[in-house]
């Protein structure tokens, strides 16, 4: 059984202004959840406080399995990610770049080579894995965000615009990717975009925000 | 002019020579501010990293401190560290005074400022989406440090380089704690103030050599660092 998520009365203010107001949702295991809204309606941040790397003013973020409310430890953290908007690339190779997520977990030095080697072969970069990751065009490195988040394997995973500022050609790989995700694995999805021809394509659920507030279609 | 020409030409034929005592005294030189050097890069670069990273009572007045610090005159250091050396000194029962490790507690104490702030200032630099980055990933609180610290390391490297600057160039605190006795802790930069002093123009004309040949390094070391860290973590990394 994998990861339920479910937020309730989620409030966030910045300098006295309300971000989020009152969110409260429940997302089931291995379905792909596709958000939209305008700018500053509070995407990002929902996003960033259902990965645990913010903290709501008000409310709770549970995640569940087989009915049991799971720590918010490392454990936990490790089981999920999110895809920056900004990738923030370290300075190494594209290779060092996608093996990151596995070396800080300690697995092995050819477990991390046939995974990273499999992973950059899915999204189109094997050909780069020794280039210097910040000599990727804007395309590659949105699948490089990508890619370091497939490597891990998470159960649940954060996508914040992942095609936002990007050639048609790169935008269909990242689709593809997220497509094969969704049919091949259990991880459960939650994608950001603009575009609402994308989120038909790749969402199983519409959300929508506005002024702060979540809402389901 | 003639007596600079003939200490100039005497000064290359010590050097060409390998003049033992000449040895002796660059082999000091380097062994004092190497291992200067490297304390001040193990205490400082935690220090700066904690600074930056870490939420640290009164970090406003620390920072401060070692910005003061990174301009502390050397004989001010080296009166401070003698009178606590000095045999009625609280650390006088250990026996430092005018021995090499005095020298290189003087010269600690000059470099580490220098690279604790670089560090600091380098480190606050890293953009911020790198820390998410990490964090998004699974890192621990320690691994996203050492990731931070990582990604500033060219950075890091110019303050460590910068701090080896101002150790082989300093005279006066090391003159102060190390008296700069003849085979035990006379090193180049007091040579050099000692052989003038006495006329003995050849052996402190080598010496001066020696030391801008080291400073020549360390400029083109420095700036080597400084474009490497520009063409990999500048603007078209965050493309």
């Amino acid at each position: 059984m994998g990861l339920e998520l479910e937020i309730s009365g989620i409030s966030k203010n910045y300098n006295g202004a309300a971000i989020l107001r009152d969110c409260s949702f429940a997302f089931e295991a291995g379905r792909t959840y596709a958000l939209q809204g305008p700018n500053g309606s509070g995407k990002s941040t929902l996003w960033r406080i259902l990965a645990l790397l913010e903290k709501p003013d008000q409310g709770l973020v549970r995640y569940r399995q087989n009915g049991r409310v799971l720590p918010m430890d490392l454990d936990l953290r490790r089981r999920i990610t999110l895809v920056l908007p900004r990738t923030g690339i370290f300075n190494a190779t594209v290779f060092k770049n996608v093996a990151y997520g596995l070396k800080i977990r300690g697995v092995s030095r050819a477990e991390i080579d046939a995974r990273v080697n499999e992973v950059l072969a899915v999204v189109g970069l094997d050909r780069k894995k020794f280039q210097r990751a910040g000599e990727l065009s804007s395309g590659e490195t949105k699948r490089l965000g990508i890619a370091r988040a497939m490597t891990i394997e998470p159960e649940v995973l954060f996508l914040d615009e992942p095609t936002a500022n990007i050639d048609p050609a790169n935008t269909e790989i990242i689709e593809d990717l997220i497509l094969k995700m969704r049919q091949e694995s259990k991880t459960t999805i939650l994608l950001i975009t603009h575009d609402p021809a994308q989120a038909e394509r790749l969402g199983d659920q519409l959300l929508f925000m506005r002024a702060g507030q979540l809402l389901a279609a | 002019m003639q007596s600079i020409i003939d200490g100039f030409t005497n000064a290359f034929r010590l050097i060409i020579h390998l003049n033992p005592e000449l040895l002796r005294i660059i082999l000091l030189s380097l062994q004092v501010s190497g291992t200067a050097l490297v304390l001040a890069t193990l205490l400082g670069v935690p220090a700066g990293a904690g600074l930056a990273l870490r939420r640290i009572p009164l970090k406003g007045l620390v920072i401060i401190g070692l910005n003061v610090g990174m301009g502390l005159p050397p004989v001010v250091a080296g009166l401070f560290l003698y009178l606590f050396l000095s045999r009625s000194g609280p650390l006088g029962c250990f026996g430092l005074l005018y021995s090499p490790t005095a020298m290189i507690m003087a010269q600690t104490i000059l470099a580490f400022p220098i690279v604790a702030s670089i560090a600091h200032a380098a480190i606050v630099g890293v953009d911020p989406v790198i820390r998410q980055a990490a964090l998004t990933l699974g890192a621990t609180p320690f691994q996203e440090s050492l990731t931070v610290i990582q990604e500033a390391r060219y950075s890091i490297m110019a303050g460590v380089l910068a701090g080896l600057g101002r150790v082989m160039a300093e005279v006066g605190a090391i003159i102060i704690v190390g008296g700069n006795i003849a085979g035990y802790t006379r090193v180049m930069t007091t040579t050099i103030a000692l052989e003038t002093d006495k006329g003995n123009f050849e052996l402190a004309i080598a010496l001066g050599l020696i030391l801008l040949t080291i400073s020549l390094a360390v400029t083109m070391a420095l700036r080597f660092f400084q474009r490497l860290g520009k063409t990999e973590a500048g603007e078209n990394l965050w493309a």
